[in-house]
């Protein structure tokens, strides 16, 4: 699979855009809704205009169509074709590009199987396929003409949480397992730390910030990517012991947290404000990471409920869901606890 | 379901034999004023059969049926295909829509004295008619219908490999059938009308010309015949568009 590099792309939107991103890598273009994300996705993909240039392994692709460009891709709405059933949608682009049947055959065989889509292989888009599995047509449609690079546009978007949850899941495995050359486009920060190896922030068409998500995480370049990364939780660690099979029990400003540990030595811990949980009661198991605190402050943005909650000398930034908020029936000056998963937290090493 | 849907033919049938029982108890009984020019129904059919076997009502009928076909297909066919261009490329479309649009608001009647003068009172009158009557509207139909394919549905032909023509034949025209038989449905009615139009002011033979030879000699009967067949035609022609389309696309609509 290709490495694919964006030079000083520039069109209505992206301005002087560069981005390179690696042979079989997973790229997350985050941005806010109209930052140009999408945009970038139609640059790679031959749909929109643009000056620049873009190439695959070196060889640049600006004068071919989007057709030959060995391009997959994942729409936010899915686009499937309403007039082709199922195996008809998988098989489009092989038909467009003149296999013979028996090939067609076998390749759509093929996808419909590892996308455990055989039962629906003769149902029609809209008659009565969910959204999660018009996803995973769409996604076995883009896959099926053996693309070099894959480019998905918010493809979760329209899906309720837990779907959208288990099928980032999938589309990752799946991504590792074809290797192929992604770039994965959202607004939505929860996912960044789910998806990508490395993630690219998109600011008014301009690339704002790149790097790994805890180099991104710990050190935001600038307000505005701050705010995209949802403001987290980041703590100066005084001390860490090390404990077992890959853990080490950090201290803080008078709390202490067990967090994973590879053997270097940590500067820094980090959580999303949306990854940690609140309970009225004493959570039951053993007190790792569950801290008693008291809330400073509650400030609804519905759908969201943003909750400051003071655990020893440390201010938690906590965000939950409107209905979250309300089954606790909690107020500021009520005692809480606060549960920080281990999974969740992202440590910074130092030197 | 089976009882629900008996049940909505019965509801949709009980007027029509009501009015028809109607109309033969007015007819008969003389209960309007002017009653000679209102036969009864069962006259009106007997009329029906006697003009069958007589073989004057199919002459006329095949003859008007031969100038549908014929100017209905010509000009359908040739409506879909600018449609289908001037959907496409947009250049063609922005070229021509004026003067489209200039031609369409007149009805296909206006043409007929101009017409006349320029092809002559013969077979083509009545076909260039029909073809004049089917064409803007279908070609209309067709340029919305390709027009509405979703942008991005194309987009993704495209980055599945397909070319152009391909995406042409295999995403717009599929995608832009229902509009398409929206006017061709629409049309197929209106060419009957049109048709018996202009037999009854220009054309010596056809059902619309059996009806002015029919006034002429104060035969009432024999027009509500015609009109009869008129209705059901147009009946028929539309219905069987809507079998088309539902065939063709019923199966992802």
């Amino acid at each position: 699979m290709p490495t694919v590099e964006l030079k000083g792309i520039t069109n209505y939107i992206c301005r002087g855009v560069n981005l390179a991103i690696e042979n079989g890598e997973l790229l997350v273009l985050l941005g806010r809704t109209g930052a140009g994300k999408t945009t970038l996705l139609n640059v790679i993909a031959g749909l929109a205009p643009y000056k620049g240039s873009v190439t695959f392994d070196g060889v640049e692709v600006d004068s071919l169509p989007a057709r030959k460009r060995k391009v997959g891709y994942l729409f936010q709405d899915f686009c499937l074709f309403p007039h082709l059933n199922v195996q008809e949608n998988i098989a489009f682009g092989l038909r467009a590009k003149g296999l013979s049947k028996s090939d067609v055959f076998r390749r759509v065989d093929e996808l419909l199987s590892s996308f455990k889509l055989q039962h629906l292989a003769d149902r029609y888009p809209n008659k009565g396929l969910s959204g999660g599995e018009k996803q995973r047509v769409a996604l076995a449609r883009a896959l099926a003409p053996w693309p070099e690079v894959l480019l998905l546009d918010e493809p979760f978007n329209s899906l309720d949480l837990r779907t959208a949850k288990h099928l980032r899941m999938e589309l990752k495995r799946i991504q590792r397992s074809f290797h192929i050359t992604t770039v994965y486009v959202t607004h939505n920060q929860r996912e960044v730390s789910e998806m990508g190896d490395r993630i690219a922030v998109i600011h008014k068409g301009r690339v704002e910030q790149i790097g790994t998500y805890g180099e991104v995480f710990f050190a935001p370049k600038s307000k505005s990517v701050s705010s995209l990364l949802g403001s987290p939780n980041i703590f100066h660690c005084k001390s860490f012991t090390p404990l077992t099979s890959g853990i080490a029990q950090v201290k803080l400003n008078g709390i202490s947290l067990v967090v994973p540990y590879d053997g270097c030595p940590i500067e820094k811990v980090a959580i999303s404000p949306w990854n940690i949980y609140v309970s009225r009661q004493k959570p039951p198991g053993p007190e790792i990471n569950r801290l008693r605190g008291i809330i400073l402050s509650v400030r609804r943005t519905s759908p969201i409920v943003n909750v400051k909650v003071k655990c020893g000398n440390e201010t938690l930034n906590i965000e939950l869901q409107e209905e979250q908020w309300d089954d606790l029936e909690l107020q500021a000056g009520n005692m809480v606890f606060v549960i920080l998963p281990l999974r969740w937290i992202e440590v910074k090493r130092g030197e | 379901m089976k009882k629900r849907k008996s049940s909505t033919f019965w509801w949709g049938v009980l007027p029509v034999v009501g009015f028809l029982a109607l109309w033969e108890v007015i007819a008969r009984r003389g209960l309007i004023s002017g009653h000679l020019l209102l036969p009864p129904f069962s006259v009106v059919i007997r009329e029906f059969f006697d003009l069958t076997s007589s073989g004057l009502l199919l002459e006329n009928f095949e003859a008007s049926l031969l100038r549908i076909v014929i100017g209905f297909c010509a000009g359908s066919v040739t409506g879909i295909l600018f449609g289908i261009i001037m959907g496409w490329k947009e250049i063609l479309r922005r070229t021509f829509s004026p003067i489209i649009a200039l031609l369409y608001p007149i009805p296909a009647l206006g043409w007929l004295p101009l017409l006349m003068l320029w092809i002559g009172i013969n077979e083509m009158l009545p076909i260039a008619i029909i073809f004049i009557c089917s064409f803007f509207p279908v070609l209309y139909n067709t340029i919305t219908g390709i027009r509405q394919v979703n942008k991005k549905v194309v987009d993704a032909a495209r980055t599945l490999g397909a070319s152009e023509r391909y995406i042409l034949f295999h995403v717009f025209l599929p995608l832009a059938l229902p509009n398409i038989f929206t006017g061709l449905q629409l049309e197929a009615g209106m060419a009957w009308r049109v048709v018996i139009a202009a037999e009854m002011v220009a054309i010596p033979t056809g059902i619309g010309a059996l009806m002015m030879k029919a006034e002429s000699l104060i035969r009432v009967d024999i027009i509500i015949v015609c009109l009869m067949i008129l209705s059901f035609m147009c009946l028929v022609f539309e219905r069987l568009f809507i079998y088309l389309e539902g065939k063709l696309t019923s199966k992802w609509k």
